[in-house]
């Protein structure tokens, strides 16, 4: 039987806009295993990026738990999230968001200056990074020089340089086309098969939900289904 | 360290708009170099003036001239040591650029007066016994490649001779100063020489100093001497040496008032330019200091990048704008005589690396509190 990594119960979440409490989420239970590749998917305002933002420890619930690895990640304070978050995910977003003024190894090597790696390790990494990417022949690269194809695999390479265990991918296709999104969507199923990383994608997209192991839907801040690919 | 990369990154970002923030903040700081450094070249020529030493000026005009008979009588009163004069020459040596200050005086009293200018035994008594004689200081001397034994013609612009001649001096003595705050660019000659060929105002003089035995009766002895001449036709105003250079200084102005006035303009607008461009370049980059949370970075790291980087900016414009300023200054000391002796201190660097920190933390402190206080989910969600 797998390993869960991810352990949700009763979560909801609530925005505010004034007094107001505007819910987003409302008592979601799941468990997401080790290994796997989870697609996320429903209409816009379905609750999708919330929830992801949740499993990544960019957010936090408004009741109910989350415990990633074991760890109870709706209790820790911002400091210590953000430490959690440095060490066991990875992101990537729809406009890949690398910073523009730094080269795509620089770039890479972003989440390692939180380490205590040396330089030299730090710039290893970055490349070793970059060459399961393909793009290790552009790492002198600024993001204006790359296409979007190869901005994406830079941020996929800049998610997994410090190996962590959970990929959290935002509609990591929704800016590419047809042909660059199947490259990057089986990118990540290399990660997810041959590296062992456990992906949960937000997408709209239903050819990218093929490439997941599962997929889950959500409708109106509530999970509404469920299908195995 | 690490993280220098990074923050360095952010100046390439605009280059044209860091160029020019950092351009205004090198003016600015250049500035404050020249601007500082001259201000306190003003106030250390105040500084070094002795108490002991009282000046007996006209009392209504320091044009005026008064009678060197004045003099003689100030000698008689009691806790008066030495008297001596001296008379503003003006005057143009070469052309009207190259000015330095020109002083007939009675070359035995004037050196007893002040020993703070050091010169031989030789210089000294040929000094006394030239009439033509005159000593300058002995960057003056460097500046104008002049040496012992030189005629020195000078053009008498407010005093001609009665020749209507340039007048001619005689270099006899090369002087040193004991202290790095008494002015070396000045020029003084034997006053003999000088009331006896001008065309009038004979036996008048500038102004009269008196040395007194004990500074504490300096109130005393300069009421006195302002009583002694009341009612007559050369009145006097007396005031120790220190108030009488701080007054004359603030003839031409407030020099440090002046000074305050344009840095403070200066660094207002800086504060303003810069501030503004702080905050502009922190609101164009809200996305990216979300990732670098996203990724882990902490709140107080990022707090910390923003605040580099506005030291970074602030330290950028304002070191090589401190170091022209320091290599300005050192040109100007050597050719242009106003100039001699002002320097860029260790001080003034000292202040302007303060200052520029502080810059910094006042134009990079609420954009780095924005971004620590930065929610990610928000600001990706507004990208």
């Amino acid at each position: 039987m797998a390993e869960a990594l991810i352990e949700i119960a009763s979560i909801a979440k609530n925005y505010h806009r004034g007094k107001v409490a505007i819910p987003v989420l409302s008592e979601i239970s799941l468990q997401i295993d080790k290994g796997d590749f989870l697609a996320l998917m429903g209409p816009s305002g379905s609750g999708k990026t919330t929830l992801l933002n949740l499993i990544g420890g960019l957010d936090t619930p408004t009741s109910g738990s989350i415990s990633i690895d074991g760890e109870r990640i709706d209790q820790l304070t911002q400091g210590k999230l953000a430490a959690w978050r440095s060490r066991h995910v990875g992101f990537v977003f729809q406009f890949y968001n690398l910073l523009p003024v730094l080269t795509a190894e620089k770039n890479v090597e972003l989440p390692l200056l939180l380490t205590n790696l040396s330089r030299r390790e730090r710039k290893k990494r970055a490349l070793a990074a970059l060459a399961v990417v393909g793009l290790q022949d552009r790492a002198g690269h600024r993001p204006t020089e790359l296409s979007g194809g190869q901005e994406q695999r830079v941020a996929i390479a800049r998610a997994i340089v410090s190996d962590p265990g959970l990929l959290v991918c935002d509609e990591p296709t929704g800016d590419l086309d047809r042909g660059t999104a199947d490259e990057i969507l089986e990118l990540l199923q290399l990660l997810n098969r041959e590296y062992g990383k456990t992906i949960v994608m937000v997408t709209h997209d239903p050819k990218a939900a093929d490439h997941a192991n599962h997929c889950l839907y959500l409708d109106k801040g509530s999970l509404s289904g469920s299908q195995t690919v | 360290m690490k993280y220098l990369g990074l923050i360095w990154s952010a100046l390439y970002r605009k280059p044209l708009r860091s160029f020019l923030t950092l351009a205004s903040i090198f003016v600015a700081f250049l500035l404050f170099g020249l601007l500082q450094s001259v201000s306190v070249a003003f106030s250390e020529g105040v500084d070094f003036s002795g108490v002991d030493r009282l000046i007996i000026a006209p009392k209504y005009s320091i044009i005026d001239p008064l009678p060197e008979k004045h003099a003689m009588a100030i000698s008689t009163i009691a806790g008066v040591e030495l008297v001596s004069h001296r008379s503003w020459f003006g005057g143009v040596y070469q052309d009207t650029n190259q000015f330095f200050p020109r002083w007939p005086v009675p070359p035995e009293s004037f050196l007893a007066m002040y020993p703070e200018y050091l010169l031989t035994e030789a210089e000294k008594a040929a000094f006394i016994q030239t009439r033509t004689g005159a000593i300058i200081g002995r960057p003056l001397a460097e500046t104008y490649n002049l040496k012992l034994g030189d005629k020195i013609p000078l053009i008498g612009d407010i005093w001609p001779n009665k020749d209507n001649t340039a007048w001619e001096f005689d270099l006899v003595g090369i002087y040193d100063v004991a202290d790095e705050s008494v002015e070396t660019d000045q020029m003084f000659m034997n006053f003999e020489f000088f009331d006896e060929y001008r065309q009038w105002s004979q036996g008048t003089v500038g102004n009269i100093v008196a040395k007194i035995k004990d500074p504490d009766d300096s109130a005393a002895i300069a009421l006195e001497i302002d009583r002694l001449f009341a009612n007559s036709s050369d009145e006097t105003k007396t005031t120790t040496e220190k108030a009488y250079n701080q007054m004359f200084a603030n003839q031409i102005g407030d020099i440090g008032l002046i000074m305050t006035s344009i840095l403070s303009a200066v660094f207002f607008t800086i504060l303003l330019l810069t501030g503004n461009t702080m905050a502009q370049a922190i609101r164009e980059r809200i996305p990216e200091l979300a990732i670098l949370k996203t990724i882990g970075f902490s709140n107080t790291s990022v707090l910390m990048i923003v605040l580099c980087e506005a030291l970074l900016i602030a330290l950028v414009g304002s070191l090589p704008g401190l170091m022209l300023a320091a290599a300005l200054l050192a040109k100007f000391s050597q050719s242009i005589s106003v100039f001699n002796g002002v320097e860029l201190s260790a001080l003034i660097v000292a202040q302007g690396v303060g200052l520029a920190l502080l810059m910094a933390v006042i134009v990079g402190l609420p954009p780095a509190v924005r971004a620590m206080r930065l929610n990610i989910v928000d600001a990706l969600g507004d990208h």
